[in-house]
């Protein structure tokens, strides 16, 4: 049976065989990535992919203030002077104390689109 | 139709870029999502700043035998606004994630445009004549005393200059927690489905007051969350199919006659892989971007962040063909890690249809699948001939008639001529959206904020 199959089985051999190095040649250059990355952020999460992307993308969109981050930090501050807009407008939670002009400017965009000009 | 395909392949010509020239890009501008009608007559454009854009082709000039009809700005409109919910601390992009059109049923053109959480049914119509000559009104629409009057005469439509207004005609809205990134209209053209990372919902396009849940994959503790759903579609043919993708590269196929809460898939795609052979990003780049029927509804196309792959609906375990975007990629994970870039969701499409009656039942003559890649180029694979090309959407290629030049990105060692190395690609010069005319060689593809439109050479 092997020799009716000949050069047929042969050429299918070697076909697989590539796939293999070829994703063989894939695992590793992506193992080497990983220890780049590691190399750099040893702490990061053990868990590959997951959780930590998943829920970041879910909670896309979360800005400006809690009420009860307000009141904790209202709280703390009772003693302390009210500190003024810090460097990072975009993130006014926690700490910060929110006032409007901090809030950046929420440009509507009521302009004809490039596209159509 | 016998010599198309086959043994020609199409050489790509530059038609037309919309856009402005300047570097600078405004957010608003970003493109987001680009999709030609049924007939290929209308291609619409949405961008972040919510606003869509609607070209439309040119009647063909019998003295211009030698290029398809050009397209030029049909409408355009502000669809989406940005919200905040106040409840939630949320701000609600404005940004069009997907628009889908409603085939033609009436002189009006139909589209769905969705943002995060809010789909709109809006109407596109033209007027092309107005009445005059009221008895009651002046021409610049002030009352006349009536008294003034003293003969009568039936008012007339007189034609005037085409106007094309945009009128939202249904707001569905509030029922998605979680940000949607699909929509598809069933082929019974009466309901249709919008999927977000946790929730698939189905509406019928009159009733905007309800919709039905159809997939819940939400954890009962959220800690438990593993995956979410990428992208989702209605077959093209069977009215109670639809299949959705996920983050972690696989293809669920449901059937609604099944029952009412489709959680539990009828088929499953997913690809084999050894675990031993899985690092740190494997799970990352294996989540499909997007998933897309064939015309014929056998297969179905995935995107994920380096391949394409064929899918036949027939064989659940492994695609049918699988092809590879960028694989040269693959050795700098790590900085596309770092930059957000492996993260980018490329979506992909076939060329279109070309079922005509007596080869309806064979395989198509000709079926190209294309998706695009960085540094504003763009990949097409040729499923017959196997053969793919790169291109490149550039204002340097600006002659129309002018055969584009395939370009070659040089993964490692000596760079040829004309090659571009791995590192010299500019990341931020991102293709995601690329559609194809239902009918003709003709295809749009949008780069960060330009809207480019390729057709064949014509001989």
């Amino acid at each position: 049976m092997a020799a009716l199959l000949g050069t047929g089985t042969r050429a299918e051999e070697t076909e697989q065989e590539k796939q293999d190095v070829q994703e063989k040649e894939a695992v590793t250059l992506e193992r080497a990535e990983e220890a780049k990355l590691k190399a750099k952020y040893p702490n990061l999460g053990q868990k590959p992919g997951g959780s930590d992307f998943l829920m970041k993308r879910l909670q896309k969109g979360q800005k400006y203030f809690d009420s009860g981050d307000y009141n904790m930090a209202k709280a703390k501050m009772k003693n302390k002077q009210l500190p003024s807009a810090g460097p990072d407008k975009n993130l006014v939670t926690g700490d910060h104390i929110p006032t409007p002009q901090d809030l950046p400017q929420r440009k509507s965009s009521l302009v004809t689109s490039k596209l159509a000009g | 139709f016998l010599g198309a395909g086959g043994g020609n392949d199409i050489q790509w010509c530059f038609s037309q870029v919309k856009g402005a020239v300047d570097d600078d890009v405004a957010e608003a501008d970003i493109i987001s999502t680009v999709e030609f009608n049924h007939s290929g007559e209308l291609l619409a454009t949405g961008d972040k700043g919510g606003r869509v854009v609607i070209f439309q082709q040119e009647q063909e000039n019998k003295s211009q035998s030698h290029s398809r009809g050009e397209y030029n700005v049909y409408s355009t409109f502000q669809s989406h606004e940005p919200e905040f919910d106040y409840l939630k601390s949320l701000e609600i992009e404005e940004k069009i994630n997907k628009i889908r059109w409603l085939p033609q049923k009436n002189a009006a053109q139909f589209l769905l445009s969705t943002n995060d959480k809010t789909i709109k049914l809006w109407k596109i119509s033209e007027r092309d004549k107005r009445p005059e000559g009221y008895n009651l009104k002046e021409e610049d629409g002030r009352y006349r005393d009536p008294t003034t009057v003293t003969t009568l005469r039936v008012p007339v439509f007189r034609p005037m200059d085409l106007m094309v207004e945009a009128s939202p005609r249904r707001i569905f809205a509030n029922a998605h927690t979680y940000h949607i990134n699909s929509i598809s209209i069933n082929s019974d053209y009466e309901t249709y489905l919008s999927a977000d990372d946790l929730r698939i919902n189905l509406w019928h396009l009159e009733i905007t007051d309800r919709s039905f849940n159809i997939v819940d994959i939400k954890p009962a503790n959220m800690e438990e969350l593993t995956e979410v759903i990428t992208a989702a579609e209605f077959h093209p043919n069977s009215c109670n199919t639809f299949v959705y993708s996920s983050s972690k590269g696989t293809i669920r196929l449901c059937d609604m006659r099944a029952s009412a809460l489709c959680d539990r898939h009828s088929k499953l795609f997913e690809e084999p892989e050894d675990p031993s052979n899985r690092s740190f990003f494997s799970e990352i780049i294996s989540s499909i971007s997007d998933v897309k029927f064939s015309h014929s509804g056998r297969y179905m196309m995935t995107r994920d962040y380096l391949s394409v792959k064929i899918w036949d609906l027939n064989m659940e375990n492994r695609p049918v063909e699988t092809y590879q975007v960028h694989e040269y990629l693959r050795s700098k994970l790590c900085s596309l890690y770092e930059n957000d870039c492996i993260f980018d969701k490329f979506e992909c499409c076939w060329n279109g249809s070309d079922r005509q009656l007596l080869t309806f039942f064979l395989p198509p003559l000709c079926s190209i699948v294309m998706t695009g890649s960085y540094n504003n180029f763009f990949r097409m694979f040729d499923r017959n001939t196997k053969r793919d090309i790169t291109l490149e959407a550039s204002r340097e290629n600006n002659k129309p008639r002018t055969v584009l030049k395939p370009r070659k990105v040089c993964a490692s060692g000596k760079r040829k001529k004309d090659e571009i190395s791995v590192d010299s690609l500019d990341f931020n010069k991102k293709i995601l959206h690329t559609a194809w005319h239902p009918k003709e060689n003709i295809i749009a593809v949008a780069t960060t904020n330009n809207l480019y439109i390729f057709q064949d050479k014509m001989n």
